[in-house]
Order: structure tokens, then C-alpha cells, then sequence
């Protein structure tokens, strides 16, 4: 924690709001990813998590605050232009191109480091040993993805399909990748297997921040948690205290309605 | 070659140049229902400066090509601001005003049309066609153009991996008004004449149908549909005026059967040759 507190921490939010109509669903959140820190995000349905996925990516603006990456604000940066200052994200529901293939689909995540005009108009498709398709397969076979590269990718399993979108985020080569829900409808076998991918990728500096449901899959992944409830920060620290935080516990469970006289008893 | 064969070759050629002015701009998620108002620049700055110059014809080709190609890059500003229908509609209003304005303007002949002093032989237009088709299959196997049909997919995700979505259908705009405008050129040198009501609205409809029919997801596709388009209705000749009809229902049956067009990436990819091989490749564990 100490050690944390050093480094300029990846990714810091201040202040960040965001209304829909009158209703404030990210209300003055604030907290600070540490530089390499495997962070999970989590929060009841309804939170905000997903809203403060798009605030960071850059989907929404947002109302007042501040968001910055490895120092540098970033929440007045177009999405493509937050990809270039370093971050990635994948999304809730599997947002891979139907029509491209998954070498494609893979390609087309190192397209920040391959926007010269050279790189644009160089025909990509018919260089099969070109250094961007050999890393592009080098990162499937790494991340277990055993296909046929030329498949089309509407065809492939759900947890497949899940895991190319983990590797085409990674392909820009991001300081702080952002996942929402990448455990989401997969099996145990598989969510174990994304869990210790993820751990084999986050090289050294890579910041994660995960929005998860499944307890045991961010236990096993991060360090360090920050609930949300009601678009309000209830809790940032360690992991492994979240489930013993009353203020978290009465989030998920609901709080035990007092009655008057049960209130006079206590007193 | 008798007249009429070479005749139909030319139109197959014109046509086909013409489809793949609208497929690049189809591939990038937009669609185009003014490919008539690009044609027509074409034509008529061919025509223009046919008459009014007598320079050759391997510049006035170019020069009418890039005047297009400037007018879709124009144009691509204002109607890239509006999405989906609102497009269409924009596009629409784009082919209506250019033949509004030629319609009108005495420089341009107004409604008699201009007379064009030049002629195109047949190899020409062919050469020009298998250029047109190489570039486009070019473009589809580079990155720009994977970046193209990531924004027909998926726009907003496109975004979010650093693509520049503008950016992108402004080029899309711009090469896709080059290949219209050259159709147009080699129309006009065709023919040897130009008349403002020919670029009308049924004709951008009809190089949308070719687009659609054929296939937008890959370069095959307009080949596909411009020989479908071009070649069935004169094989429907003998039926006499029941071919519209004909041809109508045959449109309603493909659109039935193959949404995504005659010519789909799935097709291609178990055409390929490669295909096989491929597969008995990974089956062998590579």
C-alpha cells in the first residue's frame, strides 16, 4: 500500500458527475488506481458502473470533475485519443465485428499504433507474414485462443468470443486496460482460465480496473476493490475487507428497516 | 465484336465503375442515394472541358475523377453530420441539386445537354474497369480499409479502439466520388453526349441495388451485381415488357434469399482456394 502511495498512481478520478435527466447516476466519485494494481470495481445493479466505464472511456462526457491518466487529464480527449494516451477498455456485452474475421477483429485493436498513412494503405490482408499479423496471432496463441485466425468470429463460442475481445484491447498496447464484466457468462473453468491470462498479461505497469459480479473471480484477481451505490463511492481499499464493510453489506443485502419500536428497545 | 456486345460491354464497364463509387462508401456504414449527382460531375466536367479546352483525353479523364473526388470530400463534410435515414435523404438532396443545377445553367447546355467532341474506344473503358476493380480490392485488403468495415459493424466500439470515424468516412466519401466521377467521365465519352435528366433519381437507386444486390462486404460484390444488373435485363429482352416485371420479382427474391447480397465474405471464404488447405492445415494442428 505504502509502495503504491509513491508511483503517480495509472488512472485518478476526482469529483467525476454525470447526470441523466436530474438523476446524478455518477455523483462525486473519486479514487485513484495505483500504477500496476489489479482494481475491481463493484456495486450493486443500477450503481453506475458501467456509466463510469464510458465516463472514463470517453463514450460520455462527463458533467464536472476529473479524470486523468498517468498525469495527464484526459476526460476533454475524444475515445480514439484516449486510446493513444494509453487506454483500453472491452465492453458488457461483447462488442467484437461481426463481419471480420478474428485476425481481423485482433487487428483492428493495434489500429492506434498503425494510423500513418504508410500503415493505412499498405495492403494488410494479402501480407500474411507482416509483423502486425504475426503479433496479432502471437497474443491469440498466448491468450489460449485455438482457432482457425481466418474464422469468422459470429460463429464462435461465448467465452471465445470474450477472450478475443480481452486480447484485441490489449493490442494497443494500453498502460490501463479497463474490463467490464469479462467473467461474465463464462463457466468456472473458463472464468479461472481468464484469470490467470489476465495475471500473465499485466506486465509489468499494466493497471487494470475490472467491473465483476463474481466475488471469487476478483478475489483472485485484484488487490484492491472500490464499491459504488447509487452512483456514490462506499468503499476503496483492500479486497479482502470489502465483504466485512457494513455500509457494503447493507448495499448488496438492503438495510434492516428499524420500526420505531425496535428503536426505542436499542435505546 | 458486333455493336451490340461491345455496346453492353460498355455499360457493363461504366456500371461497374459506378458500383464501386457507392460500395466504398456502403463498406464504410454509409449509404449513398446520390451516386447519380457524382455521375453527373463526371460527365459534365468531362464534357466541359472536352469542348472547351480539346485537351486529351488522358487528362481530362484524371481531372474530372479528382473534380468528384473533391465534390464527395465537400460533400462528405456537411452529410457526414447527419446518421442513418437522415443520410440517405442528405445524399438523395445532394444528386436532386447538382441535377437541378445543370438543368438550369446555360454554361452546361441547361435542359438540351452538351454535346461531348471526344470519343473513348472500348479498351479504355475496359482498362479503366479493371483498374477501378484492382483498387477497390486494394483498398478492402488494407488497414484503412479494415478500419472502413469496422464503422459499418460497429461505430461507437470502431471508436473506442482509436479509430477516427470522420476521418475515415470522409476518405470513404472522397474515393468513393473519384470512382462515380470517372464513370461519369467514361460515360460522356461513350456516348458524346450529356443531358441533366439522365442523372436522375432512379439511376442512384439502381448503382445502390447493384451495390446491395451484389454484396457490400467484399469487392466481389459490385462485380456481382453490376453483371447481374447489366447482363439479366438484356437476357430478359426476348420476354418483351414483362421483363420489368420479371426482373422486379427477381429483386424481391434475392433480396429474400441472400439479404446480405449475392456475393457474402462467408461465401468467399469457402470459395477460396486456400480454403481447403487452410483447414486441413489447423485440422493437422499447424
Amino acid at each position: 500500500m505504502d509502495a503504491d502511495m509513491d508511483a503517480e498512481p495509472a488512472l485518478v478520478l476526482r469529483g467525476v458527475t454525470k447526470r441523466f435527466g436530474g438523476l446524478a447516476v455518477c455523483d462525486d466519485i473519486g479514487f485513484a488506481v495505483p500504477t500496476g494494481a489489479r482494481m475491481a470495481l463493484i456495486g450493486p445493479n443500477g450503481a453506475g458502473k458501467t456509466t463510469l466505464f464510458n465516463l472514463i472511456s470517453g463514450v460520455y462526457a462527463i458533467d464536472s470533475g476529473s479524470i486523468s491518466l498517468q498525469g495527464q487529464p484526459i476526460h476533454d480527449l475524444p475515445p480514439r485519443r484516449r486510446v493513444r494516451a494509453g487506454l483500453s477498455r472491452s465492453f458488457q456485452n461483447i462488442r467484437l465485428m461481426p463481419h471480420l474475421s478474428v485476425i481481423e477483429n485482433i487487428m483492428l485493436g493495434q489500429h492506434t499504433l498503425a494510423s500513418d498513412i504508410g500503415s493505412l494503405l499498405s495492403p494488410l490482408a494479402w501480407q500474411r507474414n507482416s509483423p502486425w499479423r504475426k503479433q496479432a496471432e502471437d497474443s491469440m496463441h498466448r491468450a489460449g485462443i485455438d482457432v482457425d485466425p481466418d474464422a469468422a468470429v459470429s460463429g464462435l463460442p461465448y467465452g471465445l468470443r470474450k477472450k478475443i475481445e480481452v486480447v484485441r484491447a490489449l493490442m494497443s498496447r494500453p498502460r490501463v486496460l479497463i474490463l467490464d464484466e469479462p467473467a461474465a457468462g463464462l463457466n468456472p473453468r473458463e472464468t479461472a482460465e481468464l484469470s490467470n491470462f489476465l495475471r500473465s498479461v499485466a506486465w509489468d505497469g499494466l493497471t487494470l480496473l475490472v467491473v465483476e459480479h463474481d466475488m471469487s473471480f476478483v478475489h483472485d484477481l485484484c488487490d484492491r476493490t472500490v464499491v459504488l451505490n447509487f452512483g456514490r463511492l462506499i468503499y476503496d481499499g483492500p479486497t479482502p475487507g470489502v465483504q466485512e464493510n457494513q455500509e457494503v453489506r447493507e448495499a448488496y443485502l438492503g438495510s434492516r428497516r428499524v420500526t420505531k419500536k425496535e428503536a426505542g428497545r436499542v435505546a | 465484336m458486333s455493336g451490340y456486345l461491345s455496346g453492353t460491354l460498355a455499360i457493363l464497364c461504366i456500371n461497374l465503375i459506378f458500383a464501386y463509387g457507392i460500395f466504398i462508401t456502403a463498406v464504410a456504414g454509409q449509404i449513398n442515394l446520390g451516386g447519380a449527382g457524382f455521375q453527373a460531375i463526371g460527365a459534365y466536367a468531362t464534357a466541359w472541358l472536352a469542348s472547351q479546352s480539346g485537351a486529351p483525353m488522358w487528362v481530362i479523364i484524371p481531372a474530372a475523377t479528382l473534380i468528384s473526388a473533391l465534390v464527395g470530400f465537400l460533400i462528405s463534410l456537411p452529410v457526414l453530420r447527419t446518421r442513418g435515414v437522415y443520410m440517405v435523404l442528405a445524399t438523395f438532396a445532394f444528386g436532386e441539386v447538382v441535377a437541378g443545377f445543370l438543368l438550369r445553367s446555360e454554361i452546361f447546355g441547361g435542359a438540351i445537354g452538351m454535346v461531348v467532341p471526344q470519343h473513348a474506344e472500348l479498351w479504355v473503358l475496359i482498362a479503366s474497369a479493371v483498374m477501378t476493380t484492382l483498387a477497390a480490392f486494394y483498398l478492402m485488403a488494407t488497414r484503412l480499409g479494415l478500419a472502413m468495415r469496422s464503422l459499418n459493424d460497429d461505430e461507437d466500439a470502431a471508436t473506442v479502439l482509436g479509430v477516427n470515424a470522420r476521418a475515415v468516412q470522409v476518405a470513404a466519401f472522397t474515393i468513393g466520388g473519384a470512382f462515380a466521377g470517372l464513370s461519369g467521365a467514361l460515360y460522356a465519352l461513350n456516348f458524346g453526349f450529356v443531358e441533366a435528366q439522365y442523372f436522375n433519381a432512379l439511376l442512384s437507386i439502381y448503382v445502390l441495388l447493384f451495390v446491395l444486390i451484389g454484396g457490400a462486404q467484399t469487392a466481389w460484390g459490385p462485380l456481382a451485381g453490376s453483371l447481374f444488373f447489366t447482363i439479366l435485363p438484356e437476357l430478359f429482352r426476348v420476354g418483351g415488357s414483362w421483363r420489368y416485371f420479371v426482373f422486379g420479382v427477381l429483386i424481391v427474391l434475392m433480396m429474400m434469399v441472400r439479404p446480405e447480397g449475392i456475393v457474402t465474405r462467408d461465401l468467399v471464404r469457402r470459395l477460396s482456394p486456400f480454403a481447403w488447405w487452410r483447414r486441413a492445415g489447423v485440422a493437422h494442428g499447424r
